[in-house]
Order: C-alpha cells, then structure tokens, then sequence
C-alpha cells in the first residue's frame, strides 16, 4: 500500500482518492457524489486519519473504497449500528455512513430511525436511485408506484417513502437535499452536514443509468429545473422559477403550500429551524410543485456520544481510584486464615 | 435434642452435614431477596454453598396460581457443596400454590414451612387442591410446621401504621428470620440491607427489620412446637483468603473489565438489548462507568452486536450479549466480525428453546449454533465456564483470546449461571495475567491483513492513526495486499488461514484436564458449561461405589484441548451428559471418531446428582 503522508501543504480533492479502481457503471451518479466529497472533504479541511466512512451494502455501499480515509464496508443496513460504536468508542474521529435506500430504508430501516434519534455526531448520505441495483434492478423503497421490475413485472403496488420526511419523523436535526448532478449545490449541501454537530442526514437523488434512468427528469432535467426545484436558503422567501417569479406561501386557513406569483403577499420565509415547516416542504412533489432542496432542517441540539460521556464521567468513568480490588472487595466480604 | 423446658435461650442444636433449603412463594413475595438474604448470612457463616434461583416468566403472574410460582434453592454445609442439591429438606411454602408446585422435590422426611394465613379456601381452589392438604394427612410423611405467619407478621409490624398490603410485604421477612434461627445464622448483614434497600421509607425497613426479629423470635422461644429444633452446620474448609459470594454474572462482568485491564485497553463498549437472561450482565455492566465501561442499550440485537464491531474497530473492548434467539439475529455480524479479523467478545446466556421455548429456564442447547451457526466456513473460539467463580477467568480469557488472535469469542454461559451463586475467593489484581495489545502504529509496509506469523493475526490498526488509512470490509481480501479479491485460489487460501488460526489457539490455552479420577480407565463423563458441579459431585458419588470413573470438563470448546482426543481415547467408554439432546457429543464423536454416549436432559432445569449416578452406574458397569 502506498502511503501519502501530506503534513506541508493543505489537502486537495485528488488527496482523498484512494489507489483503488472506482467500478461503477459508466455514467453512475455515483461518480459525481464521490468528486462532490472529495471536494468537499478538502474544502473543510478534513484530516484523513481522523476520517472514517462506513457502508453497509449496495452500490453506494462501494464508496469507502474509493476515498483515502479509513473505511468500513460493513454489512446491509447496518452500517449506522457499527457507525455508533465507532463514535462510542471513539468521539474524535468523523464519521461518514454512505448508505443507499434499499440499504437505510428497506433492510437498515430500524437503524437509520435510531442513529436519527440519538443524534450521533456523524453524517449520514442516503443516495436514493428509487432502485436495487447492485441485485440488479429490483424496485425499492422509495420505487414510485407502479414501478415496473424484475420482481414488480406488473408494476409495484407499494406506496413509496419518503427519505426526508422519515428524517424528521425520526428526530433528525440536519435533514438536506441534493441531486448527483448538482455539483457546487451538492459540495455545499455535504459541507453544511459536516459543519453540523449531532446526526445529519442527506439525500442525494443519484441516477441509476442502467436499472432506473432518468427517474428524476421530473424535475432535474435541464429545461424544467428552473420550475421544478426550490433552492432554500435560511432566511430567503421561498421563491423559485425561470425568474425567480413563483413562491410558495400557506393556505389561509390551512396547514398546507400553495404556489403563488413572487410577489403575493404572504410569501413564506425559509427558517431552518422550523420542524412543521421542514415536513411541508419535504413532502412537496413535481408536478404540483417544485422538489425542495438544500437545508430543509437544521437544529442542533446535545450528541449522543457527548451525552454518554458527560453522564459516565460525572460517574466517575476512568477514575484513578477505580481499582480493580476495591470492585471485587465491594460488598460483604469474609476472611478464611 | 430439644429439651421442653421453657425458657431456653440456648436449646441444644442438632448438627447436619449439609441442608438443601427452598423458599418458594407467588412472585410477587419477594423469594428471591428472601433466598439472596440467606445465601449471605449463610456464606457468612463459613459454610461452602450453591443457589439455584427459578421463577416464573411471567413479571406478576395472577396471585396465587401454580404458574407464578417463584423459587429460590440454597444448599450450603460443611463440605464441599457444587449443587444446589437435588432434593429438599426443608420446603418453605409461602402459599398453596407454592407447596402444590414443590412437593414433587420433597426429601421423604422433609421439613415443610407453611403460611397457614395464605391456605385460604379460594387460594387452595387456584392451586387446584381439592381439600386442604394441612388437615387432610396427605403430608404425613413430612414434617409440617404450620404459622400463621401472615397474622404473626401482622402483629410484628403493627406499630409501624403500614397499609396491610405493605404489613403483608414483610411477610418473606418473618419467614427469613425464622429460618435464619433454624440454622444459627446472624441477621446483622439482613438488617443493614434492609436499611440501606428502605432508605427513603424508614417505616418500611422498621417494618421489615421488625418481622425479621419476630420470625427469628419465634424459634428462638417457646412458642416454637416441641418438635422444631435448630440445627447447626459446621464451617467448610475453604483455602485461606478473601471470599465474598458471586453470581455467575457479576463474576463475568468483572472478569472482562479485568480482561480489558489486562490488555491495557481503557474502554469498553458493552451493547446489548434486553433479552432474558442475559440482560443481567447489561445491568451489571451498566453501573460500572468508573471501570472504563460504557453500556449501549442498542435497538436490537443486531445494532448491539454492530455497536461492539464498530467499538473494536476504534479500538476499545466491544461485548455483546445476549440468548439464544438474540444470538441468532446477531449471526451476520458474527460473520463480519470474522472476515474483517476484529476482536469482540459475545457473551450466549442460554436458555430452554427453540424459538421462544422457556426464557427462564436453562439449556445448554446453543452449542452447534456457537461452534457451527453461521454461513460459509466461518469459525471462531467459543469458551464456557463451568461455575459462577469460575465465569471470572472466562472473562479474562475470552478477551485474551480475542484481542490476540484478532477474532470474535463466544462465552457459553446460561441461566442457571447467570444467577447462580457460590462462595468466591477474590483474586489479587497483581496475580492476573498481562496480555498487552499492541497497536499497529508504523505505517511502513503496513497492511492490514499482514498476519504475525505466530498467531496468523492480523494487526489491529485503528482508525485516528496517520499513514495507516485502509479499508476493511465483508468482501474476501487479497492475502498479500488486503485488497478486494475474487480471485479463486486466494479464497481458498483465506479460507484456510481463518480456519489455522483458530486451530493454532489450541496450542495456547491449557492442555484438557481430568477434574476428578485418573487420565484413562473404564469411563470418562465428558461435561462442559453450568452442569460442571452436579457431573462432578456425582462421579465422586461413584466413584465412592467403587466405580472405575472420571471427570473430564471441557472449557475449551472451539477449538478442543489439543490433547482431548487422546485423553478419551483412554477410556473404554465415554458418557456426555447435557442440558440438551446431544451436542458436544456429536462434536467430539466428529472430531474424534470416538463412540461416545449421550445422557441427556431437556426440562429446562439442571442434573440431579442421583440421575447422574445413575446412568454412571449403567455405563461404567457395562463391558465394552
């Protein structure tokens, strides 16, 4: 294995690239997430031996391979659980779970809910590609209705979930959204999640070009982006079109969106603190309205791992004084002479 | 003998060898606390002794029904004591229930307590006694000593305005102290935990410390029968030192943390989700944070096990624990665990199965799923301990053998372990072995699947380490790089270097010994796990017959003691009981091609010493 060690100067995208071949199908969305972290992982300067990415499997699954860090290629679904022990055992290292939404939605269902709740100090980025992949094209979790498949030949029956909106059920204070292909959007997106302490959450909407391609031309499509994509920024109105001249604003009366001219009165604010609002706009779906993107929810609060330790220490976890003798002698004691 | 003449402060005392003693009530009488009181008082008293605690599954069974019957069996004497004893001499039967429940383990002459107070005609009717069994002579045979110890604990606690539910609580108290007189034991040690268990209702530990003095008052005067007499049971003989009575589960507790101190590793992460038994050791682990543990109640048992991996990949100590049915779920991992090469230590409390089965009861049924339960050629060290003490340096072992060979280690313990106990001496932490992990550090020609060529293991390289930034995973590795390989002659070299590696730990751990009788002869009773002190107080039993029979117990079960293979080859025949229908007896007629013999039993509770015997005296007075 060669060994790069870079102490002089400050590390570049290229830096996080490991030696190994990157095998994804040609033209994968994959490509383009894996050069958005590596950016990313750059433009915050993140150490490589304090950096870990953990997977479970799929596709997306394959990513700690490819990046320069250290690495976990764990098992489907579970990489969240393995994840939490790496933060237990050690708080300092950053911890990236890649995941994918067979593996976080479908088999790993229960852990994604849990490493939300808790709130572990890690980033967690679902690439949903609405389908099995690497089993070779099975529908999904997050497969729309009627998603015609290998193991759906008549069409799937099943209603999709919906990654954010789980998030949030879950008690995620950092849910965002990007797409593959968004790059500087996405490079920002995955740079706010790691800025964020406690658990942050982020889908990627990433092609799958040989089982599902295309599947989000709906709304990112060149000619139709500009419609069907609202790019939130805290404290901006929720404006979005060709030129920025439709909004969203609340129903009079109602706890629900509707699309008005820019300039109705009422426009709504983007507060990334504000949970309700997150739900709305996670839900919002193409044609209707446009898909929402970038910080949806952001609301730090304690860390798990931060929490445990503070409550272990105040127990006096590492004392000195805890000698193994005096755990043993503890209690009622006799002696034999 | 007891003299009549009242008073008598000091009535004479008639010595017994060894008495087996059960409180037995509705689960809600507190028998266990009641049974844990006396096994302290008891191990106080200098006597050696074993506890063989057994309740219902059910948290608060209906009152008064067979099925919410809780027990708690203590035998204790003067000499060496390994069961909780396979018959009673004295029944303490809270309620009709409880003596309906019991009576079947009834000594012939036995002694029999009973709360007259709880025969109430509705509560013989849930018991399903058709008459009153303490007026119609069906007890004859025994010895029956009816109190009405709910009135006399009534009148106990009256100065103390308690509600009669809470005057009824203390009933278990009143039957502890009279039992506590009956055996000359001290009360000073009940009376401290009482103070210290009610300190935030001062009325309630009166209450209690008051019905404990009644009942001990009772004996002690006469309002006592004629009949009843103290006894007294001499000290045991015990090696000089410190002792305290252990728990299975506390022993194991405290064997990983020293464990863990051993291989000079500051932390573990113990994860697991509530099952029973094992949740026990969760507990326990849980209020030792000062020892450098930290417990993670995970989702399930599949994050518990995924929170320990990922612990031992960042370099601390990760445990899991967990029964049966959780070992199951936990398979994958296991599996993870042994292709990345990485060191957990997991823990099988077992219990009465498949699938749900008994929770509260006892196998030893797990054995194929520790040493074969999992796909592929996947093979890892599973270790059992044989006593509650002895749960202690299993501990100590599973994390020797873990972080040195680089592989997850099964401890087999069960039930009847995790709750039982037994009079421990306290080792000395400077007499504990030293096995120091030493983590890779030096990143020239580092590779993480490079294998000291000793042990085959793999460097434990953690992530935070600059210049050691790698990759490990699920997928089969290249021997000479670690990378992802798919190449067909390198898995069938990987395959067979896990598989030496685990063998090679046969040249490190103690060579199989014979705990009672001579390294060859007529026949060999093979046991391993909790059933260790009933196998060996009945080969003791026969071998005082003169039967030509030894005691062979198996701690090592992946991989065997080198030499076990021809230690049972020694023997003309060779007889495995256990808690199940036949497990390490395959084991070992597969391992070794010999034609051993299976005793098995799958109640749900552990060997009687007489069963034993008996299925010795069939096989070591056959010929071959």
């Amino acid at each position: 294995m060669t060994v790069v060690t870079v102490t002089d100067r400050e590390l570049q995208p290229k830096d996080f690239a490991s030696d190994q071949e990157v095998r994804w199908c040609p033209g994968c969305g994959d490509y383009a997430i894996l050069k958005a972290m590596q950016k990313a992982l750059a433009d915050v300067g993140a150490p490589r031996e304090r950096t870990v990415f953990v997977s479970g499997i799929g596709c997306a699954a394959r990513f700690p391979y490819y990046v320069s860090t250290y690495g976990f290629h764990t098992i489907h679904g579970r990489a969240p659980t393995i994840a939490t022990g790496i933060k237990l055992a050690n708080p300092e290292l950053d911890v990236w779970v890649v995941t994918g939404d067979g593996d976080a939605l479908s088999i790993g269902g229960n852990h994604l809910l849990h490493v939300l709740r808790r709130n572990v100090d890690l980033q967690l980025v679902l690439f949903n590609n609405e389908i099995y992949g690497l089993t070779k094209g099975q529908y999904s979790p997050t497969s729309r209705k009627g998603t015609r498949s290998p193991s759906t030949p008549l069409g799937s029956v099943e209603n999709p979930i919906s990654a954010c909106q789980v998030a949030l059920g879950a008690g995620a204070r950092f849910v965002a959204r990007s797409v593959d292909t968004l790059m500087a959007h996405l490079v920002g997106v995955l740079g706010r999640a790691h800025e964020h302490r406690g658990a942050s959450f982020v889908e990627v909407f990433q092609n799958c070009v040989v089982f599902n391609d295309g599947v989000f031309d709906n709304f990112t499509a060149k000619e139709i982006a500009p419609e069907a994509q609202l790019h939130l920024q805290h404290g901006q109105p929720l404006v979005f079109g060709r030129t920025r001249e439709k909004a969203l604003r609340l129903v009079p009366g109602k706890l629900e969106l509707e699309v008005v001219p820019a300039t109705a009165g009422d426009v709504l604010v983007h507060d990334e603190r504000n949970r309700a609002l997150a739900q709305l706009l996670a839900s919002l779906e193409p044609p209707e309205f446009p898909v929402a993107l970038g910080v949806l929810y952001c609301n730090p609060a304690p860390a798990f791992e931060g929490e445990v330790y503070a409550q272990a220490r105040a127990a006096g976890l590492g004392t000195a004084s805890a000698s193994l003798d005096g755990l043993l002698r503890g209690g009622q004691t006799w002696t034999v002479s | 003998m007891a003299t009549s003449t009242p008073p008598r402060p000091s009535r004479t005392r008639e010595a017994v060898e060894s008495v087996v003693i059960r409180f037995a009530g509705d689960s809600g009488d507190g028998m266990q606390v009641t049974g844990s009181q006396f096994t302290v008082e008891t191990a106080l008293a200098g006597n050696d002794l074993a506890t063989f605690p057994d309740f219902p599954a059910e948290i608060r069974a209906p009152a008064g029904t067979t099925f919410g019957v809780s027990a708690f069996q203590i035998r204790f004497g003067a000499a060496d004591v390994l069961t909780a004893g396979d018959a009673m001499d004295v029944l303490v039967a809270m309620n009709p229930a409880a003596l309906k429940v019991e009576l079947r383990d009834l000594k012939p002459s036995a002694t029999i307590v009973v709360d007259t107070g709880a025969f109430t005609e509705r509560n013989l009717a849930k018991a399903g006694f058709a008459a009153n069994p303490l007026q119609d002579g069906s007890l004859a045979k025994y010895r029956l000593l009816p109190f009405d110890i709910t009135k006399l604990t009534a009148d106990a606690v009256k100065t103390f305005g308690l509600g009669t539910k809470e005057a009824h609580r203390c009933r278990n108290m009143w039957a502890l102290g009279l039992m506590l007189w009956m055996y000359g034991r001290e009360r000073a040690a009940t009376v401290e935990w009482l103070q210290k268990k009610f300190a935030k209702r001062p009325d309630i530990a009166a209450a209690n410390v008051a019905a404990l003095n009644a009942g001990h008052a009772f004996g002690e005067t006469a309002e006592m029968a004629e009949h009843v007499v103290g006894y007294t049971v001499a000290p045991a003989h015990f090696t000089p030192g410190v002792y305290r009575t252990v728990s299975g589960t506390e022993a194991l507790a405290w064997g990983l943390i020293a464990g863990m101190r051993a291989a000079g590793l500051s932390r573990m992460i113990f994860s697991g989700y509530p099952i029973t038994p094992a949740s026990a050791l969760l507990h326990t682990l849980a209020n030792l944070k000062a020892f450098g543990v930290l417990t993670f109640q995970a989702e399930d048992e599949i994050a518990a096990i995924g929170a320990a991996i990922g612990a031992a990949y960042a370099g601390a100590l990760g445990v899991t624990s967990s029964s049966g049915p959780g070992i199951a779920l936990k398979t994958e991992m296991l599996g993870l665990a042994i292709a990345t090469e990485l060191p957990i230590v997991l823990v099988d409390s077992q219990r009465a199965g498949p699938s749900t089965g008994m929770p509260t009861k006892t196998e030893q049924s797990d054995l194929f799923q520790a040493v074969l339960g999992r796909n592929a050629d996947s093979p890892l060290a599973v270790i059992a301990p044989c006593t509650a003490g002895d749960c202690f340096p299993i501990g100590v072992e599973a994390v020797r053998l873990a972080t040195k060979y680089m592989t997850p280690v099964i401890v087999m313990s069960d039930t009847y372990l995790a709750h039982a106990a037994e009079p421990w001496r306290i080792p000395e932490e400077r007499d504990l072995p030293r096995f120091p992990v030493r983590f890779r550090t030096d990143p020239a020609g580092f590779q993480p699947f490079q294998r000291d060529p000793d042990t085959l293991s793999r460097p434990w390289a953690l992530p935070g380490t600059p210049g050691l930034e790698h990759r490990i995973g699920g997928i089969e590795k290249d021997f000479d790089t670690g990378h992802i390989s798919y190449d067909p002659a390198n898995h069938h070299r990987m395959t067979q270097t896990r598989a030496a590696k685990i063998a090679g730990i046969a040249r490190d751990i103690p060579p199989q010994d014979v705990a009672l009788g001579e390294p060859l002869g007529k026949l060999a009773v093979v046991g391993w796990g909790s059933t260790f002190g009933a196998i060996h107080e009945a080969v003791r039993r026969s071998r005082g017959e003169g039967l030509e029979v030894s005691h062979i117990h198996v701690r090592y079960l992946s991989p065997f003691p080198a030499n076990l293979g021809d230690l049972l080859r020694r023997f003309e025949r060779v007889l495995v009981p256990e808690l199940n229908n036949g497990q390490l007896v395959q084991l070992l007629r597969a391992a070794y091609l010999i034609d051993a013999q299976g005793f098995n039993k799958i109640s749900g509770k552990p060997f009687h010493v007489a069963e034993l015997a008996a299925a010795i005296r069939e096989h070591a007075g056959r010929d071959s």
